[in-house]
């Protein structure tokens, strides 16, 4: 799941400059489960912008905000309401995708931070920052890339104090982690010998997918 | 010099040095020429705990220049392999021919917490990418024009680290992608430092190691390392005394007895791993006091 943060007002007021019509875009799957962009943030948001002069004049709430046909057919509904803005309450992904689809300035009411999971209702956690070049296999299926701060595929620095790492003490030391867990599967062979050196053109961006003719 | 010094298997010592936060080295060069005739090579700091400094190949350079046998510390926060490569191909070019290979201290805990972290290449990472210049290729494979460069290449290891075992995985990657000595992190009694040569036996690691050791200035410093460095342990009877040092001066109204017990337990702990052979040699690492250096080695017998 996409996290997303909400930026304060002011940052979002101070986008929106003189634009009085606005119309609010939400998503329902990641930003409603973080409380970024659900029915009742849009309402929160409507209410906000309200009490401050702006009129909003549409709400849409789209399935999925970073799928472009289904947003294009969701904001068919825009261009008749005189909007001269939209927020939207999506990931970076759902902002841009709206904005693929009107030609009206777009602003994110959102920061995107991580890719998380669900420990449970609310609560997140970085596991996987998207590398490209999958690293778990000889991890103990705990990825270094991303819980450990300076992503080291080799094996620790000498920075953990308490099992806490040196970057963040609120956060456990990832090696150490990986370590008990090899140990326990048997594995510290798999740390007898460095990764291979990482090719970090598997991280060039953008990046693009087309399944299109490539089933098999 | 270092290599001579650890192949002959004479008692090697080196001595920390850092650049200053600025571009006037004569502070530093005249520390470094102060410390010539005790140690066999000068480790110049890559920006140490994360805080900007000029650079260690700038100070290297100097140092050179004045005759002297400075050793490149280099980290992979703040440059990526292009970045290492070149650096290193120019420190060849002025003669510098000992390096230390580190990680180094993320930018989060420094004097730029907002600054991008590289670490596209680790230790190992750089150790293996020295051995391939050293083969007379770079990281992506192209030849070098001329001689390859080659390099006495060094790396660190935390002998007060839970799980040891872990770390003892990581030095073999290090010696195996390399590493021809050992510097530690800062031990205060020698079975801090037996316990990681008993592990390395275990491990039939052989390189020579060489004992971190750091004159403590007062009890404030000690117990401020034990809470917040991480990989350092000071023992509580040397904190003890050092309080007590402390607590005499005010009474006498003598200054620098905490320091000047500092010096003299660094000095002790160098004799003592000398004399009972526990190790190849020491690094002296004085942040910030590199002028008592001399006296430390002195106090010592060497
Ligand atoms: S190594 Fe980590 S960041 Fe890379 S793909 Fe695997 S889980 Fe994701
Ligand atoms: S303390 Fe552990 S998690 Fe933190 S940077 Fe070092 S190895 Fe990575």
């Amino acid at each position: 799941m996409i996290i997303t943060v909400k930026k304060p007002l002011p940052e979002l007021l101070e986008m929106l400059g003189g634009a009085k019509k606005v119309a609010i875009v939400g998503c329902d799957s990641c930003a409603a489960a973080c409380r970024t962009g659900g029915a009742p943030e849009i309402d929160q948001m409507a209410q906000a912008l309200e009490d401050r002069g702006f009129q909003v004049v549409a709400r849409v709430l789209p399935q999925e905000c970073c799928h472009k046909l289904l947003v294009r057919k969701e904001l068919k509904v825009l261009p008749d309401t005189g909007v001269e803005a939209v927020v939207c309450l999506a990931c970076g992904s759902g902002v841009q995708t709206v904005a693929d689809n009107v030609c009206l300035p777009v602003y994110p009411a959102n920061d995107t931070s991580f890719l998380g999971q669900v420990e449970r209702v609310g609560i997140f956690h970085e596991y996987c920052r998207m590398c490209g070049q999958c690293v778990l296999g000889r991890t103990g299926g705990i990825c270094p890339v991303t819980r450990c701060a300076k992503g080291l595929v080799d094996g620790p620095c000498g920075g953990q104090k308490n099992g806490k790492c040196e970057v963040d003490p609120e956060n456990d030391c990832a090696w150490i982690a990986i370590y008990e867990r090899l140990k326990a599967l048997g594995r510290e062979d798999l740390l007898f010998s460095p990764a291979p050196i990482r090719d970090h053109s598997a991280q060039a961006h953008p990046k693009h997918l087309d399944l299109r003719g490539t089933k098999p | 010099m270092l290599q001579n010094a650890l192949t002959h298997q004479q008692f090697a010592v080196t001595a920390e040095l850092a650049p200053p936060k600025g571009w006037d080295f004569s502070h530093q060069i005249q520390v470094a020429k102060t410390l010539q005739r005790q140690v066999h090579g000068i480790n110049v700091t890559d920006m140490q705990s994360a805080c900007l400094k000029a650079s260690s190949l700038g100070l290297c350079i100097a140092l050179k220049q004045a005759g002297l046998e400075p050793i490149l510390q280099i980290t992979g926060r703040d440059r990526n392999r292009m970045g290492i490569v070149s650096d290193l191909l120019s420190a060849a070019a002025f003669g510098i021919d000992t390096v230390l290979c580190l990680t180094g201290d993320h930018p989060k805990v420094g004097d730029h917490p907002g600054a991008k972290p590289v670490y596209d290449l680790d230790s190992v990472g750089i150790l293996q990418a020295v051995r391939q210049m050293e083969e007379g290729r770079d990281c992506g494979g192209s030849p070098l024009s001329g001689t390859p460069p080659t390099f006495f290449k060094g790396a660190v290891v935390t002998p007060v680290y839970e799980p040891l075992a872990l770390q003892i995985l990581k030095l073999r990657q290090k010696v195996d992608a390399g590493a021809q000595f050992i510097q530690t992190q800062c031990v205060f009694q020698t079975d801090q430092l037996t316990r990681l040569l008993d592990a390395m036996d275990k491990a039939r690691i052989t390189v020579p190691v060489m004992a971190g050791v750091l004159p403590l200035k007062s009890a404030g410093m000690a117990r401020y390392m034990n809470e917040k460095v991480p990989g350092v342990t000071v023992p509580a009877d040397q904190l003890q005394r050092l309080e007590e040092a402390a607590q005499e001066g005010r009474r006498t109204g003598v200054k620098g007895l905490a320091q000047r017990l500092g010096i003299q337990m660094a000095a002790e702990l160098i004799a003592q791993i000398r004399d009972a052979g526990l190790c190849a040699g020491v690094h002296v690492m004085a942040v910030g006091a590199e002028e008592q250096v001399p006296k430390i080695l002195a106090l010592a017998g060497l």
